[in-house]
């Protein structure tokens, strides 16, 4: 057996150091929400009553940003995989464009975007003061990512191909979209449909902008209570934030992962 | 099957920028096997592709079939079977679900569509495969499966794109016997595009040999071979050499036609020698402009360097 170098030895130490880098703040924080008195420290005690607090105080923005993340996952399902899957059947300049025109609001930052937004359309009252306003921005800024999900999934399998395919068969095009083309667009549309769910949900920039005191979301309600309340409470906020999103990152891992070949399983004989 | 007649009259095709096909009018009687044969970019895709309905042809061309024209019928209603050279197979379904997914379209009963996906499955001998997802089959599955979904639904045509292209040799050569006693078995009307002339002599009842985006010769691979009208169809077609004659024209004639007689009239020098195996290839200078090249089956060590004499059998001279 081979082993281990004194180089392997300080690689794994210093990956060590990387990652508890990037975890500890995190571990921290989420204890300061557990901890009776953060200034005691631990010894004080483990509660749950800064988690109730937030839940009582900060519920409505919770269940705010899920209202916004569900209907912006929506929108752009309802947009971005038919316009994925125009831009990949047009083969002419203008698409090629247009998709690199989707990086824009990805680029520009979201205090520019919510600002556009608010000049154009601040103007009309009720759309302003309402969260659809939020959701406007949110599904600006996060359309990119289903588009781009969607286009890489549809370049990578024949698209032309199988629906000649199918239309030989005699598959009308809604029969060759939702037999053929939607099946095998599934894993893009999926990755995507996750990224624009956590992005929703995490947004700040944006919604910072376009927040009013009755449309608050989770990241600014969080950004409140650290701004107004106990540390502890700011930590508890965290702690529920994460009891959300961790299993969307969680299922984002599992479905992007290289899928082993079943090939191996099933004995292939040539015929 | 009864297999319908396919008419095109006319055909063209421009693409922005460029002419693909020339007009072409071709009549192919039911049942019969045509090839398209050809090198790349000769028009024989945009051929086969206006006769599925996957291309419209220039105004003025129309399709037929049958007594029916079809122009403007698309390919979804034209009741052709496909075959294509990325198989365009479905990912997403099992072997069975393809080979039904004509029939499920079509609103078949799923009763009635069980005992076909059996039989399809049973003419292409793929009966282990039926559960099987397409990423686990092979090159050669694959194929017998596509060809399984397009007939599966009895189309009128059957129309195969390259459909062997993706292969090795030896697989291409079973399947393409295995194609020809298929096409016989049903009796259909099959038109077949390869680049491959050997594919070509073996399937065709015809073959429309293609160059530019024209129609360069259409006959029995016999006529093809043995009395090509042109040039680019002799060259195409096997091996063929150009020699003078005392009036200064030119004329062909073919490696297998030459015979090793030591007072033959065309002599030269050796310059190589491939063993075959059931046969030698030799490559003969001296004789024309170009080196010669003859085929024999003696079992003679050859020299390179040394004379050659060889005569030809009578009628093996070609004068285009």
């Amino acid at each position: 057996m081979k082993r281990f170098s004194l180089g392997f030895a300080l690689w794994c130490g210093f990956t060590l150091c990387v990652c508890a880098f990037l975890v500890v703040p995190i571990v921290l924080s989420i204890m300061a929400g557990l901890t009776f008195n953060i200034f005691q420290g631990i010894t004080s005690g483990l509660t749950l009553t800064w988690v109730f607090k937030v839940w009582d105080l900060y519920r409505d923005t919770i269940w705010l940003s899920l209202l916004i993340a569900v209907c912006c996952l929506g929108c752009d399902l309802v947009v971005g995989v038919p316009a994925a899957y125009v831009l990949v059947k047009a083969q002419s300049r203008t698409a090629r464009l247009l998709e690199e025109l989707l990086a824009v609001p990805i680029a520009v930052p979201g205090l520019a975007l919510a600002l556009a937004l608010i000049q154009t359309y601040g103007a009309f009252g009720g759309f302003r003061k309402s969260w659809t306003f939020i959701l406007a921005g949110h599904v600006l800024f996060t359309l990119p990512f289903m588009i781009r999900s969607v286009i890489a999934v549809l370049s990578s399998i024949d698209l032309q191909a199988l629906e000649e395919g199918a239309a030989s068969l005699g598959a009308s095009f809604w029969q060759r979209l939702w037999g053929v083309v939607l099946p095998n667009a599934m894993s893009g549309i999926v990755a995507g449909a996750l990224m624009v769910f956590t992005l929703s949900v995490g947004e700040f920039n944006l919604t910072w902008m376009l927040h009013t005191p009755l449309t608050k979301t989770l990241p600014v309600g969080l950004a409140d209570s650290y701004a107004s309340m106990r540390l502890e409470i700011g930590s508890a906020y965290t702690l529920l934030f994460f009891i959300m999103i961790v299993p969307m990152l969680l299922f984002m891992q599992w479905y992007g992962r290289p899928r082993t070949q079943r090939v191996a399983a099933a004995p292939v004989t040539e015929l | 099957m009864n297999g319908v007649p396919v008419r095109l009259e006319a055909c063209a095709k421009t693409f922005p920028g460029h002419r693909a096909l020339e007009p072409l009018s071709l009549q192919i009687t039911g049942g019969e096997t045509v090839v398209l044969l050809g090198p790349s970019g000769c028009g024989k895709t945009t051929t086969l592709r206006i006769m599925a309905g996957l291309e419209a042809p220039d105004p003025g061309g129309r399709v037929y079939f049958g007594d029916e024209d079809v122009t403007a019928i698309p390919i979804e209603r034209r009741n052709v079977g496909m075959v294509f050279q990325s198989y365009a197979l479905f990912p997403n379904m099992s072997v069975a679900q393809n080979i039904a997914y004509g029939l499920a379209v079509r609103g078949v009963d799923r009763r009635e569509r069980g005992p076909r996906v059996d039989e399809m499955l049973g003419m292409m001998q793929i009966e282990a495969l039926a559960q099987r997802r397409i990423d686990q089959l092979s090159g050669g599955q694959r194929q017998r499966v596509a060809l399984a979904r397009a007939i599966a639904i009895r189309p009128r045509v059957l129309l195969l794109d390259e459909p062997l292209a993706a292969l090795d040799a030896k697989l291409r050569e079973t399947l393409r016997i295995e194609i020809d006693l298929l096409l016989r078995r049903l009796g259909i009307t099959a038109i077949y595009v390869t680049h491959d002339q050997s594919e070509a002599m073996a399937l065709g009842d015809r073959i429309v040999v293609m160059n530019h985006g024209r129609v360069a010769q259409i006959g029995t691979p016999r006529e093809i071979y043995q009395r090509p009208v042109d040039r680019f169809v002799a060259d195409f077609i096997g091996t063929m050499n150009a020699i003078t004659e005392g009036d200064g024209r030119e004329a062909l004639f073919r490696p297998e036609d030459a015979i090793l007689t030591e007072n033959g009239p065309y002599r030269g020098r050796l310059v190589k020698a491939f063993f075959l195996g059931d046969r030698v290839r030799l490559v003969i200078e001296g004789v024309s402009e170009r080196p010669c090249i003859i085929e024999t089956a003696d079992r003679v060590a050859f020299e390179p360097g040394s004379p050659i004499a060889f005569d030809l059998r009578p009628g093996a001279l070609l004068r285009l």
